[in-house]
């Protein structure tokens, strides 16, 4: 097996699984119908590129485990998702900080893995990037309209934000398996994104009069499932439930 | 065995209705890809719209409905992720539909041109996302109806 290979796939399926997941928890909840149907969509579109990723990863494995195999009976120290993507939702405005977040860097990742010299990975990213420049619109704006909204909302913003702030660097992080990846012209070292990043972001926080917080401090551990958070276990509680307590349920 | 020609074929697919707008056929939506026949078995390329879209195997299962109603029993739905899919792939048959409808066709610009139902230009837009992964929803400042636009992706 191409272990580097499959680390580098889990990564990339439990960053769009434990986000999609998170997401969709908002389905029923969100503060009007048409964020509420947005959330949806952004979250289907996750859990869609999920398949992909995982698919392709059982695959490279070749131990015939599906994407829904590793979705659901993998434990959290299985998981390679980043931390930021992990931790509970907040309110509406950090939910939709961190997509944003998130988002800018996950265009510039999956378009540098178009040209990705695994042609699989090259068509996953094709297809995923249209949906992920649809929703970094979407989140680039909201965050602006809240950033630069009410007293209330700015406030709420400033706060997720310093929150979240100590999360990012982990996006960037490398380490032997994207040290791997690079060399084999397979995927970007992540390390190569943040200045696209930090201009997006950068550019989006003043357009929202929100103060970029200072420090280089990040927590990690997630992408390489070396420590994640408390909060995976209880959320892994509640998605994988359903096939833990009755082992290949279908309907 | 008769093996039906291709031709024929792809007007059989283009009689069966997109689960969720059934006004435009799979064909119309440009989500079939490809038709070959291998040996005996009927190959037939398939792109998913979004990649999450639920409806894409209730499509697959379908379309295979529909070629074993015309007798042909061997038939393999093969998913096929490149090129991805665009909407510049809609026939101009189904855009048209899709308009008669009430669903704004999908514009190059990023927003509908005119109201599907009154034809007035002055039109906004409520929500990036819709009732479907591929629909936003819009509204119409003369008539006020909101509307389903097709995103153009």
């Amino acid at each position: 097996m191409d272990d580097t290979l499959f680390e580098f796939l889990l990564r990339q399926g439990d960053n769009t699984l434990v986000l999609g997941h998170r997401v969709s928890e908002w389905c029923g909840h969100a503060p009007v119908l048409e964020e509420d149907i947005a959330l949806a969509n952004t979250a289907l579109d996750l859990i869609g590129q999920t398949r992909m990723w995982l698919g392709y990863a059982g695959e490279v494995e070749g131990k015939g485990r599906s994407a829904d195999d590793l979705a659901y009976l993998r434990d959290a120290w299985d998981f390679r998702n980043l931390l930021m993507l992990e931790r509970p939702n907040g309110d509406f405005g950090h939910t939709l900080l961190r997509q944003f977040l998130f988002d800018a860097f996950q265009v510039p990742h999956l378009k540098a893995l178009e040209d990705s010299s695994d042609p699989r990975i090259a068509e996953i990213a094709a297809k995923s990037v249209k949906e992920a420049t649809y929703h970094l619109e979407r989140s680039r704006e909201t965050v602006i309209a809240l950033g630069d909204g009410t007293g209330e909302s700015h406030a709420r913003m400033q706060a997720a934000l310093d929150l979240l702030w100590p999360y990012v660097g982990e996006m960037f992080l490398s380490d032997e398996v994207d040290t791997d990846m690079a060399q084999r012209g397979i995927a970007p070292d992540p390390a190569s994104l943040r200045q696209t990043w930090d201009k997006t972001v950068t550019q989006a926080l003043t357009d929202a009069t929100l103060e970029r917080p200072e420090g280089d401090f990040t927590h990690r551990g997630g992408k390489t499932g070396e420590m994640h958070t408390e909060h995976l276990g209880h959320m892994l509680a509640t998605m994988q439930f359903l096939q833990r307590a009755y082992p290949g349920a279908t309907w | 065995m008769i093996r039906p020609a291709l031709d024929q074929i792809w007007q059989w697919l283009d009689q069966v209705p997109d689960p969720e707008i059934p006004v435009i056929s799979v064909v119309d939506l440009g989500i079939v890809r490809d038709v070959a026949w291998k040996g005996d078995t009927l190959e037939v390329a398939v792109t998913p719209t979004y990649s999450g879209c639920p409806a894409t195997s209730i499509i697959s299962l379908d379309i295979e409905t529909a070629l074993r109603d015309r007798g042909i029993g061997d038939v393999s739905i093969r998913t096929q992720l490149s090129p991805a899919w665009t909407t510049d792939w809609l026939s101009d048959k189904g855009r048209a539909r899709l308009e008669e409808y009430g669903i704004a066709p999908p514009q190059a610009a990023g927003g509908p041109d005119r109201c599907p139902h009154c034809g007035a230009e002055d039109v906004e837009r409520i929500s990036q996302f819709g009732s479907t992964p591929c629909k936003a929803q819009w509204r119409c400042r003369a008539c006020l109806e909101p509307f389903d636009y097709f995103k153009c992706i």
